[in-house]
C-alpha cells in the first residue's frame, strides 16, 4: 500500500506543556483516516504540523512524499485543508471566494469556470452564487469551505471537525462529498467527535492528552475493548484523560 | 502575477464593501484638513500692549514703530510708569507691557546689550504668551539691525554675527493654515497607511482567514504585495484629494514645487509606513493589540513630528529622537516642496533616509511575517 502521511515521534511543545507527544503513524492512499480525541487532545495541532501552517519541535514526517520541514510549500501544493474555524471570506459571494482560491493555487480561467460550474451544481447552490458567504446557513458554509479546499485536487485532504455543530442531514450529505473525493483519488485525513462518523473512516487513531493510544479499523477496534460501539471505545480511552474539559 | 491579480482583486472588492471602511479613507480625512488647520490655527491679532518708554530716544521710538508695524499688536496706551501699565493689565486693558528702561540706546551702542522687560497678563495667557512671543520676534529681528548699524560705524567686529532665521521665512504672510495644511495631510496619510494596513492583516488573523492563505502555496512576497499595493494607492488617492481638493481649493495652496518630486517622495514614504503597519501586525495578534501599538507609536511620531510642537525648542534627547519618526522627514519634504518650491538636490538627504526606513521596515517585517507558526 501507497503511503502518503507518515510520521515519526512528531512532538509539539508551546514551552513546558507538551500538546503532542511523539506521534507516529501512516496514512495510506485513498483511504480516511479517522483522527479521534476528546477535546485538546492535540488533533489540531498534530493537523497544523502535517499542513505545514506550524513548525515541530521534534519528530520527523512527510506528506505525498514531502518532507514537513524542507519541502513544506511543495506539501501545500498537494494537501487541502478545512480549518476548524470557518474561514473562507464572509464578505465575498460564493463565486467570488471559489474564484479567489481556486486563483491562488494556480488554476487557469477555463479550470476556474469549469471547476466552479460544477461545484455550484454539485452543491445545488446556484441561486446563492451572488450571496456573501457570510450570510449563508452553517452546513452550506462548511459544504461550500470543503469544496473550496479540494478545488485544486490536492492528493490529500484535512478536514479538521468539518461537521461540528451541523444538523444531521447536512452531515449525510457532508459524508456524500466526502465519498465522492475519495472516489476520485484524494485520501481523507479527519478529526470529528461524532462516534457514527467515525464508523464510516477506514481507520481510526484515538488521541488522549497528546499520544496515540489506539490505531485501528473501527471492527477491529470495537473487537480489541470487546464493546459494540465505537461510543464505547472511545469512552474506554478518553475516560482516562486529563485535559478533557 | 496571476497570483497578485487575485489577490489585489479580492482586497480592492473587500475594502469597498467594507461601509465602515470608506467613510473613514475618504471623508473623515476631508473633514479633518476642513477642522483642523483652524483649530490648530496659532495666530492671534490685537493683542493689546501698554509701552513704558523711559528712554524717549531715536531707538526706542523705531523699535515701537516696529512693533507696532507688524500688525499684530493694538496700542492700549503710553504709560509713564510700569505701575501705570500694570494698571491697564488688571483692568483687561491689556494683555502684554514692554518696558524700555532709560539709557536703552546708549547701552546698545555702547555694550551693545541691554535688557527689556516684559510681562504679560495671565488671565488671557495665550494670548499674550503668543504676543510675548512675537515680540521676541520683532525685537531679535530689531536688534540684529542695530547691531549691524552700530557694527559698520565701528569698522570692527568684536560680536559674533547672529543671523536671525525666522522659521517662517518661506511663509511670509505667518499665515498659519499655510504651514499646518501640509503637515496635517501628511499627517493623515501617515494614519490611514499605517493603521489600515496593520488593522486589516491583523483581521484576517482574527478570522482565521490568513490560515486559510498561509496553507496555499502563496510566496510570502505575493501575500505581502497583495496586502500594500491597495493601501498604497489609497494612500496617494487620498493625498490627492488633500492636496488639491482641499488644500488648493479650499485654502488656495498651490504647490510650488515640482509635483512630481512630490509624488516620487510620497511614494517611497506611503511604502515606509505600510511596512510600519505591516510589521505592526506581524506582532499584534488582535485588532486591538494592532490599534494599541499603532497608536503608541502614532503618538510620539506625532508629537515628535514637530507638527504642533516646535522642533527648535525641543530638549537635545527629544530633538534626537525626532531623527526616529519619519513623519518629522515628510511634514519636511512637504513645506519645502510646496511651499518653498525645493528642488531634488534640497531634500536628496530626505530621501535617502526615506528609503532606509522603506527598506528596513519592510524588510525587518517581511522577515517576520511567517506562514509557519
Ligand atoms: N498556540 C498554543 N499555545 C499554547 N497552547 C496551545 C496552543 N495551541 C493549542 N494549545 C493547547 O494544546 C492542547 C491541544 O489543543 P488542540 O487544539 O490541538 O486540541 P484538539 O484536539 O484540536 O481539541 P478540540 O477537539 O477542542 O478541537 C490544548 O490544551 C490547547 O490549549
Ligand atoms: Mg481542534
Amino acid at each position: 500500500m501507497d503511503t502518503v502521511i507518515h510520521t515519526n515521534k512528531l512532538t509539539k511543545r508551546f514551552g513546558d506543556f507538551i500538546a503532542a507527544n511523539e506521534i507516529t503513524f501512516d496514512v495510506y492512499r485513498g483511504e480516511i483516516f479517522g483522527f479521534l480525541g476528546a477535546n485538546g487532545a492535540g488533533k489540531t495541532t498534530a493537523m497544523r504540523m502535517l499542513c505545514g501552517l506550524s513548525t515541530p519541535s521534534s519528530g520527523t514526517a512527510t506528506i505525498a512524499g514531502f518532507d514537513i520541514y524542507k519541502q513544506a510549500e511543495e506539501i501545500k501544493k498537494n494537501i487541502g485543508y478545512m480549518s476548524q474555524k470557518f474561514s473562507l471570506y464572509e464578505d465575498l459571494t460564493v463565486l467570488e471566494n471559489i474564484r479567489f482560491f481556486g486563483g491562488i493555487y494556480g488554476l487557469s480561467d477555463r479550470q476556474l469556470k469549469e471547476k466552479s460550474e460544477q461545484l455550484i451544481e454539485t452543491l445545488g447552490m446556484k441561486s446563492e452564487v451572488k450571496k456573501m458567504v457570510g450570510s449563508l446557513p452553517l452546513g452550506w458554509k462548511q459544504k461550500l469551505s470543503f469544496s473550496v479546499a479540494i478545488l485544486h485536487e490536492p492528493k490529500i485532504v484535512f478536514l479538521d471537525e468539518p461537521t461540528g455543530g451541523v444538523d444531521p442531514v447536512t452531515r449525510r450529505q457532508f459524508w456524500d462529498l466526502i465519498y465522492e473525493a475519495v472516489d476520485s483519488g484524494i485520501t481523507v485525513f479527519v478529526t470529528t467527535h461524532y462516534m457514527d462518523e467515525a464508523e464510516y473512516c477506514n481507520r481510526i487513531s484515538m488521541m488522549v492528552d497528546g499520544e496515540i493510544k489506539a490505531l485501528d479499523t473501527p471492527a477491529k477496534l470495537k473487537q480489541q475493548y470487546s464493546v459494540t460501539s465505537m461510543d464505547e471505545v472511545f469512552y474506554e480511552l478518553a475516560r482516562g484523560a486529563k485535559r478533557s474539559e | 502575477m496571476r497570483t497578485l491579480k487575485f489577490l489585489l482583486r479580492k482586497e480592492f472588492k473587500q475594502i469597498f464593501r467594507n461601509k465602515a471602511l470608506l467613510p473613514m479613507l475618504f471623508v473623515v480625512p476631508i473633514m479633518q484638513l476642513l477642522i483642523l488647520p483652524l483649530a490648530a490655527d496659532y495666530e492671534v491679532k490685537n493683542i493689546n500692549i501698554t509701552i513704558v518708554d523711559q528712554d524717549h530716544s531715536a531707538y526706542s521710538q523705531k523699535l515701537i514703530s516696529k512693533i507696532m508695524a507688524s500688525g499684530y499688536f493694538r496700542l492700549a496706551s503710553y504709560a509713564t510708569g510700569f505701575n501705570d501699565a500694570f494698571d491697564d493689565v488688571e483692568n483687561d486693558r491689556s494683555d502684554l507691557i514692554l518696558e524700555i528702561p532709560q539709557g536703552f540706546e546708549r547701552n546698545l551702542i555702547r555694550e551693545n546689550e541691554q535688557q527689556l522687560y516684559m510681562a504679560v497678563n495671565a488671565i488671557n495667557g495665550v494670548k499674550a504668551n503668543l504676543g510675548g512671543t512675537y515680540l521676541n520676534r520683532i525685537i531679535a529681528d530689531y536688534n540684529a539691525d542695530v547691531r549691524l548699524e552700530w557694527v559698520q560705524m565701528s569698522k570692527f567686529n568684536r560680536l559674533p554675527t547672529i543671523e536671525i532665521v525666522s522659521s517662517n521665512w518661506f511663509n511670509p504672510t505667518m499665515n498659519y493654515r499655510f504651514y499646518m495644511v501640509p503637515g496635517i495631510l501628511a499627517l493623515l496619510v501617515t494614519m490611514i497607511g499605517a493603521y489600515m494596513c496593520a488593522l486589516n492583516i491583523v483581521k484576517e488573523k482574527e478570522k482565521g482567514t490568513i490560515e486559510q492563505i498561509n496553507v496555499t502555496p502563496i510566496k510570502k512576497y505575493q501575500f505581502i504585495l497583495g496586502k500594500l499595493i491597495p493601501f498604497w494607492v489609497i494612500g496617494i488617492v487620498v493625498f490627492t484629494m488633500g492636496l488639491f481638493g482641499i488644500g488648493w481649493l479650499v485654502y488656495g495652496i498651490a504647490p510650488i514645487g515640482s509635483l512630481l518630486l512630490l509624488y516620487a517622495y510620497l511614494s517611497v514614504y506611503l511604502i515606509a509606513v505600510l511596512g510600519l503597519g505591516l510589521l505592526i501586525s506581524t506582532y499584534a495578534e488582535t485588532q486591538q493589540q494592532a490599534m494599541s501599538i499603532a497608536f503608541f507609536f502614532m503618538m510620539i511620531f506625532i508629537l515628535m513630528s514637530g507638527l504642533f510642537t516646535s522642533i527648535d525648542g525641543m530638549p537635545e534627547w527629544a530633538y534626537i529622537m525626532t531623527k526616529f519618526s519619519p513623519i518629522t522627514y515628510f511634514i519636511e519634504v512637504m513645506r519645502m516642496i510646496v511651499l518653498k518650491g525645493s528642488a531634488f538636490s534640497d531634500i536628496k538627504s530626505h530621501f535617502l533616509i526615506m528609503v532606509g526606513f522603506a527598506v528596513s521596515l519592510n524588510g525587518w517585517a517581511i522577515y517576520n511575517y511567517k506562514k509557519t507558526s
